[in-house]
């Protein structure tokens, strides 16, 4: 089989909770191998996660240039595929950066490409056993990919049980010498900052949250109503801020909060992985949803198949009544 | 500038209950309701605007069945100036890279400035551009969340990261930029808006039209390969209420008192 590399990624000097994630899914792909990571970046940090990684993995290929302080993908991808030995199989996460790297990466390594993969079953012959997920996650389905000319994978963050074995004693590997010419059409300039909002639904302890189930920007009274009712706070997923019928501030998931209730009301919220990547310690989720196979009744403690229009005010009114 | 965007037609999730079909092929696709890809809807809008702004042509792609000729006019409709439909049994079976392989072809027919398609699609790949970009050698970036107009050989662009952070960065023209939901409002399209470019004529392309070999798309140009549709299962599912609505309610503000979630 041809040799595994986990791309790393970091921010400061710690590696990114995928890191042992893709591990944990490179012994899916093969009991036996010896894993390699590959992490790209500048200086003292770069250094720091190279070692740390050595205890996981066999070999840690380091590739330093100043180009790479931020990580550009348009500039990573042109050292990895100066680097990579052909037919590799690269495993990195599908985050923000993942899907930036991943798709073209396979392109210019004449691999195959499978992303957000959420579940491994195997290789039979060349074929790559995977589990996807399509319409935000209402199904499954397996899919095969050819490994014969490598492929580039990318994994959903929090699928596999990150491996945290640390039995590698790996050795770091400089291959900053051959990354090669590394010109771009793209610069990086800056991180601008999310903005901050009047209300900070981190802290809240009690969501109402609402998703695009609510509606019309009319009925976001019924959700305010039900809140103040409860001293909870009203936060919603993407639709909701991509609509401005809320602030950016008010949305949970992966590109805005992570919140940490101890109790989460998901309101037409059909529970796509990116809404749920914001909802971390373990919160006691009720989710009311139209539909009964919504994906947010797999993830719920309690779930209720109603109108959000028709339930909230009457759970309000009954509050209200005690 | 002249931009090309590309778009999908879906079945529309915010509408429809997606299930199995029986044989575990396909999903059920009697009844669905299709829409454009709601990615794509962003893409097209920001098209426009660019247009309005330094003058220009928008053209609008899609592969797909005669189906999708509709999304093609409400995109029009919008006010995209252009519609072209990718239309060959030898496409279908096609994965990511197939669809970037037939999309290199069509854009590579005429010069476009700038080539724009949704983040993700309906299986939730965000592939194509990405492919696409590479197949043609021009500079890419994903999730973007903002354009702005340089001057006519570089723009100055938005990525949406974690967080909702965003990473500004410069990208030289031509480029495939791949766009988040949330960077413009898109406009209504009414039914008489529709009805304006309803007798449009709208070019079809085939494989050998676009110099395409059968070998390079479709089933057989395909390494990623899909097995079946199944149900998932994750985790022990919630507690699902059952009964009169305040037989349901009385129960979970029971629930809620014993986890705090009332004050
Ligand atoms: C890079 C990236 C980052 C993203 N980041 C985020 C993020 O941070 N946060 C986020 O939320 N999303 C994020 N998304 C978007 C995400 O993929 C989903 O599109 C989004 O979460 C869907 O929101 P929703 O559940 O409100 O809408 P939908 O998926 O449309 O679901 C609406 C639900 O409401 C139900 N419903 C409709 N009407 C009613 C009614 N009257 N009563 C009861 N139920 C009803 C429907 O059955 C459905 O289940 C991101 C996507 C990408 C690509
Ligand atoms: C019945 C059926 C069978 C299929 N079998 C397979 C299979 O065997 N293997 C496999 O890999 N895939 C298969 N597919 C998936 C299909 O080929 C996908 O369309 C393809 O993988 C690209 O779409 P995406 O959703 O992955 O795009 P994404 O990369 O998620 O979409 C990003 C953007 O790319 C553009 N785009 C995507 N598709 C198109 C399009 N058709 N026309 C114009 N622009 C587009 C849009 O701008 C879109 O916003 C099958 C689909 C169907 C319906």
């Amino acid at each position: 089989m041809a040799q595994i590399f986990a791309y790393i990624t970091y921010k400061g000097s710690v590696a990114d909770d995928s890191a042992l994630e893709l591990l944990a899914a490179a012994k899916k792909i093969d009991a036996a191998a010896k894993i390699n990571a590959v992490v790209a970046g500048s200086g003292a940090d770069l250094n720091a996660v190279c070692t740390a990684m050595a205890a996981s993995y066999n070999e840690v290929w380091k590739i330093d240039n100043a180009a790479m302080a931020y990580p550009n993908a348009e500039v990573i991808r042109k050292a990895l595929v100066n680097i990579l030995p052909a037919g590799s199989i690269v495993l990195m996460p599908h985050d923000t950066f993942g899907m930036d790297l991943g798709p073209g990466l396979s392109i210019k390594m004449n691999a195959g490409f499978a992303s957000d993969v959420v579940g491994i079953e195997g290789v039979d012959a060349n074929a790559l056993k995977l589990v996807r997920q399509e319409f935000g996650g209402q199904v499954s389905t397996h899919v095969t990919c050819d490994i014969s000319g490598g492929a580039v994978i990318t994994l959903r963050p929090g699928s596999f049980q990150a491996d945290e074995s640390k039995s590698a004693g790996g050795q770091v590997v400089d291959k900053s010498a051959n990354a090669g010419d590394l010109t771009v059409g793209r610069k990086f300039l800056e991180v601008v900052a999310a903005e901050v909002g009047d209300v900070d639904i981190t802290k809240a302890e009690v969501l109402v949250s609402i998703g695009r189930g609510i509606e019309d920007v009319e009925n976001i009274g019924v959700a305010q109503e039900l809140a103040e009712a409860m001293g909870a706070v009203v936060s919603c997923s993407r639709p909701i801020v991509d609509a401005k019928w809320m602030e950016k501030s008010r949305q949970v998931g992966t590109s805005g909060q992570t919140v940490k209730p101890k109790v989460y009301m998901a309101m037409g919220i059909s529970g796509s992985f990116q809404h749920l990547g914001g909802i971390k310690g373990n919160p006691f989720i009720v989710a009311v949803n139209k539909n009964p196979k919504a994906p947010i009744f797999q993830v719920a403690d309690v779930g209720v198949v109603a109108n959000i229009l028709e339930f909230m005010p009457e759970l309000t009114e009954k509050i209200k009544e005690m | 500038m002249e931009i090309l965007v590309c778009v999908k037609r879906v079945p529309d999730t915010s509408e429809n209950e997606i299930s199995v079909a029986g044989d575990g092929k396909d999903i059920q696709r009697d009844d669905l309701v299709y829409s454009v890809n709601e990615w794509d809807n962003y893409a097209v809008e920001e098209a426009i605007q660019i247009v309005d702004r330094a003058g220009g042509n928008v053209t609008v792609v899609t592969v797909g069945g005669d189906d999708s000729e509709e999304i093609l006019r409400r995109e029009m409709a919008m006010g995209a100036n252009n519609g072209i439909l990718l239309k060959d049994d030898a496409f279908e079976g096609s994965d990511g890279k197939g669809i970037a392989t037939i999309l290199k072809a069509v854009a590579q027919k005429s010069k476009y400035d700038l080539i724009l398609t949704g983040a993700q699609a309906d299986a939730g790949a965000a592939q194509v551009g990405g492919m696409l970009a590479a197949m043609m050698d021009l500079p890419y970036a994903s999730l973007v969340n903002k354009i702005e107009i340089i001057d006519d050989k570089k723009l100055k662009i938005g990525r949406e990261i974690e967080g909702g952070n965003q990473e500004m960065n410069e990208i030289n023209l031509p480029c495939v930029l791949s766009i988040q939901t949330g960077i413009n409002e898109p406009r209504y399209v009414g039914i008489r808006g529709i009805r304006k470019v309803a007798s449009v004529e709208i070019p079809t392309y085939g494989a050998g039209d676009l110099g395409l070999a059968a070998s390079a798309v479709g089933v057989a140009g395909a390494k990623v390969k899909k097995i079946d549709y199944f149900v998932p299962v994750l985790g022990d599912g919630a507690e699902m209420l059952e009964g009169s609505n305040e037989e349901i309610i009385a129960k979970l503000i029971e629930l809620l008192k014993a986890k705090g979630g009332l004050k």
